[in-house]
């Protein structure tokens, strides 16, 4: 009598290259709702930028050398790639495993859970890319970008929208309804987005917020976008990527066991 | 091919529990090639379960099982490049077209487009939606959409196809035209197996079956030789105001009887002198031969629709 180790017990996840027809399938999907999909990726930012910058901006001035328009522009670049990659991967993902069963259609063809995890992930940081890029474009517009380098920031979105993807599947993989997803929203995202730096600087935090601001990934993100986007030069790069990076592959771990265990079990 | 002489699945002492309930209990099958092969059963019998086994999306707590010679669960992905699934609820794409339905599902498999040459053509076809190409699913009817799952599940050329309650939910004209489908597949050298709680579903279609109640199989054997087997040839029915009626004027007959809900079943090779006995207590009856649901009833002691 054998008694295999299955999937679900397993800890590491083993996704494949079969990742990417997930990848593409949701690409095919967002195409035919591309334009307003854009739309909104570039409407939105141009609010934010309206209300806040020169709104609020004609009130405070400057932050330090910087117009306050500039200033948050290079912050809503970051947040609004959070909330892209973290929507994805909560409501659309948890739509197509629970409402439209498509993840069990997947698994009838030899596609294993890790890739179909894998190919989420990635597909939610690419939706940040396209609302960070539009971003970029208003803002190049409006004259708000510090030069050519600002480019430099997309990778770097990537990376931080892969962290907020992995992140947020796990909460996919826990929850039973959508409504659980308000918990993540008013717990974690809403603090984050309030306490790291996007509005204002972090210093005007008392010391002891700052510090555990800096534990979630987004502070760190912003370290790095803003000076890349206004023209500055980022410092200690290789510690504020290392904090996306390492809630990506650890969310990714935790997100693929709880799927594992969840749809194999 | 040498491992088509494999059997299509050879499973020892399968067991699963949730939650310490053993669903399946120690399940033994053996599907042969070409064969059409049902598991039938009520609702909670451990047949989804079961396949969900087959096809490694489920790991079973203890038990040996190679499906189309590959060891479950150690290899279900090379396993499912080989098999077709049609899943109990339809899970087609609602954003895609029938087609897209059709090529996305073939990139899942490492297929592209131009590899598939007319084989979508071909599948279209086979579903009758050749005509609906470019439909959007939610425009289809169950049937259609079950048809379309059904050649979207062959997308692959698959030797062994896997399908949960294929009929369940449709219309008789549906259901017919899916059983025509199905026959075909068979005639085309694949093996099915399928899941069914339809008694005509599974003497249709099935060469064999394996009749489960609460995660045993009870029976395993073709239609025709599970009725032989296990009953008399003839079954006289009595409904309603008859059955109440009948305890009473059949007392000191010898006639082998049971009582289900409101039906009373008796059971004779030769069923005249039983209709004579009923017809002389004034009762009125229906004369069928005995089928898989009396078998069950038989091997089980309960209505398979409880």
């Amino acid at each position: 009598m054998n008694t295999p180790r299955g999937p679900a017990q397993r800890w590491l996840p083993r996704p494949s290259l079969r990742f990417i027809p997930v990848w593409r399938r949701n690409l095919l999907v967002w195409r035919r709702l591309m334009i307003p999909s854009i739309l909104g990726h570039f409407g939105e930012p141009v609010l934010y930028l309206l209300a806040f910058g020169y709104g609020l901006g004609a009130l405070i001035g400057q932050v330090g050398e910087m117009e306050y328009i500039v200033f948050i522009a290079s912050g809503i670049v970051c947040s609004s790639a959070m909330f892209t990659s973290t929507f994805e991967a909560l409501y659309s993902a948890y739509t197509r495993m629970e409402t439209q069963q498509t993840w069990a259609a997947m698994l009838g063809a030899p596609l294993d859970v890790d890739d179909i995890v894998l190919g989420e992930a990635i597909w939610a940081a690419s939706k940040s890319l396209v609302s960070a890029t539009a971003i970029l474009i208003v803002a190049g517009v409006l004259g708000l970008l510090g030069g050519w380098q600002a480019l430099l920031a997309l990778p770097v979105i990537l990376l931080a929208g892969l962290a907020f993807a992995c992140t947020a599947l796990i909460v996919t993989a826990l929850s039973r309804s959508y409504d659980f997803f308000m918990y993540y929203f008013t717990l974690v995202l809403t603090p984050m987005l309030l306490l790291s730096g996007v509005f204002f600087p972090m210093e005007q935090l008392p010391a002891i917020i700052g510090t555990l601001a800096y534990l979630l990934p987004l502070a760190h993100v912003v370290e790095v976008v803003r000076p890349l986007v206004t023209g500055g030069v980022p410092e200690a790069v290789a510690l504020h990527l290392a904090v996306p990076a390492a809630y990506a592959v650890v969310s990714f771990i935790i997100a693929s066991r709880l799927f594992r265990r969840r749809l194999l079990g | 091919m040498a491992r088509d002489a494999d059997p299509a699945v050879a499973a020892e002492a399968l067991v699963k529990r949730y939650g310490g309930v053993a669903v399946v209990d120690g399940v033994d099958l053996a599907v042969r090639r070409g064969e059409c092969f049902g598991l039938l059963g009520p609702n909670g019998a451990g047949k989804t379960t079961t396949l969900r086994m087959l096809l490694g999306l489920t790991p079973p707590d203890s038990g040996r099982l190679t499906v189309l010679g590959e060891p479950v669960p150690q290899r279900a992905r090379e396993l499912r490049a080989r098999v077709g699934v049609v899943p109990q609820l339809d899970n087609l794409d609602p954003d895609f077209t029938v087609r897209e339905n059709l090529t996305t599902y073939a990139s899942y498999f490492g297929l592209r487009e131009r590899d598939l040459g007319r084989r979508i053509d071909e599948l279209l076809a086979f579903a009758a939606l050749d005509k609906r190409a470019s439909a959007r699913v939610p425009a289809l009817s169950g049937g259609m959409k079950r048809r379309l799952t059904l050649a979207r599940a062959l997308i692959n050329d698959p030797e062994l196809v896997v399908l949960d309650e294929p009929s369940t939910g449709l219309d008789p004209q549906a259901r017919q035209h899916i059983w025509q489908r199905l026959r075909q597949l068979r005639a085309d050298g694949r093996t099915l197996v399928l899941t069914t709680h339809y008694m005509e579903e599974a003497e249709r279609l099935c060469d064999r079956l394996a009749i489960m109640d609460r995660g045993v199989v009870v029976a395993c054997d073709s239609p025709e030789a599970l009725v032989e087997r296990h009953l008399e040839r003839y079954v006289v029915e009595l409904r309603g105001d008859a059955a109440r009626r009948w305890p009473a004027a059949g007392q000191g007959r010898d006639i082998h009887s049971r009582e289900v809900g409101e039906t009373v079943l008796l059971y004779a090779d030769e069923p005249e002198p039983v209709m004579a006995a009923v017809a002389a207590a004034g009762l009125k009856y229906l004369l069928r031969p005995a089928n898989l649901e009396d078998v069950f009833l038989r091997l089980t002691g309960h209505d398979i629709r409880e």
